[in-house]
């Protein structure tokens, strides 16, 4: 059986990997090789690396790490972060990447997605949304953000997977910016709008605090991926104790 | 001459097939290469793919590297990967192209609509993550690899052949699927063994270490 996937994120400014609160707030997370090696002895399932910085002259920065990183770790590597055109994609993947996230390009231009799929492959394409809950009563709506979930677009986030899906992205990583930081568990209502919705794998990010936080992801959330970043970054718990937690409430993972 | 060649035909990653090889046969000589006379030369061959199967072919053939391709599978240790499993066979439903045609059987697209476990949770397209791989029979390149241990997929499309004797490995989604096969000198798997930690390494070790006792066109120079 398909296992689900845990995948510890590194987001990376300027060559080191950070994690920030709410998308603000950087505290130092560690040497990206040695973390990303660190998190593979663990058994973690892939890895996401997202470059968060801001200036695109030190976009660059990230590919000497990525190609580190791929010739010491062997597990998928997604990395995302800045991807504007199809010649980022390409960059990227030549630097050791499997897959690429594209966020905030893909919004602007959706033919990006659209090219890029049809170039590289869907399998290596991952649509990124940063969701936010609408206000108002009913049935829940999100509204997808861009530029590192600064920038309101007025989009609605279901119908964007949707599309995003259409274009040829092979997965979606779906990120609650509401939740993002706060250690409060994932946006369970949102992870299920998606995962329910889409025929491509969801994977849910934002808001873990706890090792079943990951569990009710998958189990309540439907989701087929989980990503964290501060609750392994800082030693408090493994990935090896997250897929026991798993493991302990049925759901398949690979040990 | 290169122990190793990696066929460059533009399609994906290579730099991790190549970089997991290095990994764990340091002394080795592995060239990333599109030159049909280097694949020619080299000692053993792997024949990686990504992407869309229609594109593959038609980026190997740009390139001229069909007759290099053919002659070694039938001539060297060679190992397939992921789509270069599904070229080796004679069509594939992916936009209806026709395949190398080395062995009879078929590419099949997952049916996602029709993708439900046991359980009756939906089954997503691609099939993508880490999944077990039942082995079918023994073979050098499964040495010291537990039976049902877990590779990395990614995939939308699978072989499907009527030749049992051809399938090494079986993997469910839902249902059993052809995730490896091998004869004499090719061994060819859908599942990424350079993507695959250390159950994946393990397999391109045997695959540098490996002496096919048969070889349709024997030894070349």
């Amino acid at each position: 059986m398909l296992a689900k996937r845990i995948i510890p994120c590194l987001d990376v400014k300027a060559g080191r990997v950070v994690k920030g609160v709410n998308f603000v707030g950087l505290r130092d997370a560690g040497d990206p090789v040695e973390v990303a090696a660190r998190y593979d002895e663990q058994g973690a399932d892939e890895l996401t690396f997202l470059d968060i910085t801001a200036s695109s002259d030190e976009r660059d920065l990230i590919l000497p790490i990525i190609e580190a990183v791929a010739a010491q770790v062997f597990i998928p590597l997604t990395v995302g972060g800045g991807v504007r055109a199809v010649a980022d994609v390409r960059r990227l993947l030549n630097a050791g990447a499997d897959k690429v996230s594209i966020n905030t390009a893909a919004v602007q231009n959706p033919q990006l997605v659209a090219d890029a799929s049809a170039r590289y492959g869907a399998q290596c394409i991952v649509g990124a949304v940063d969701a936010r809950r609408m206000p108002g009563e009913g049935a829940p709506r999100w509204e997808v953000f861009t530029h590192g979930g600064r920038k309101p677009t007025g989009r609605d986030a279901s119908e964007w997977g949707l599309d995003l899906q259409r274009l040829g992205a092979g997965e979606i990583l779906l990120t609650s910016m509401d939740r993002d930081g706060t250690r409060i568990g994932f946006d369970l209502e949102l992870t299920r709008a998606f995962a329910d919705a889409l025929d491509i794998p969801v994977i849910a990010s934002g808001g873990v605090g706890t090792l079943e936080h990951l569990a009710d992801g998958i189990a309540l959330g439907h989701a087929d991926a989980v990503l964290a970043a501060s609750i392994f970054h800082y030693g408090e718990f493994t990935v090896q104790q997250a897929k026991q937690l798993m493991a302990s409430r049925g759901i398949e993972v690979r040990l | 001459m290169a122990d190793v060649a990696v066929i460059d035909y533009g399609m994906g990653n290579l730099r991790s097939v190549s970089k997991a090889i290095e990994h764990v046969a340091p002394g080795l000589t592995v060239c990333v290469t599109a030159d049909p006379a280097e694949v020619a030369r080299a000692g053993r061959v792997v024949f990686p793919g990504q992407g869309a199967m229609p594109d593959c072919m038609r980026e190997m053939d740009a390139r001229g590297l069909r007759a290099a391709v053919l002659d070694a599978a039938r001539s060297k240790p060679f190992l397939g990967i992921c789509i270069g499993l599904q070229m080796l066979f004679e069509r594939s439903d992916e936009g209806g192209v026709a395949g190398l045609g080395l062995f009879a059987g078929h590419v099949r697209k997952f049916a996602a609509d029709a993708m439900v476990d046991a359980a009756g949770a939906r089954l997503k397209v691609p099939h993508m993550g880490w999944n077990g791989v039942r082995q079918l029979q023994p073979h050098p390149l499964w040495a010291g690899i537990d039976d049902g241990a877990r590779f990395y997929f990614v995939h939308s499309y699978y072989v499907e052949t009527a030749d049992r004797a051809l399938v090494a490995g079986e993997t469910d989604y839902p249902h059993p699927f052809t995730c490896a096969i091998a004869r004499d000198n090719v061994f060819a798997a859908q599942f990424h063994p350079e993507k695959s930690a250390a159950a994946g390494l393990r397999l391109l070790a045997n695959f540098v270490g490996w002496q096919p006792r048969s070889m349709p066109l024997g030894e070349r120079k």
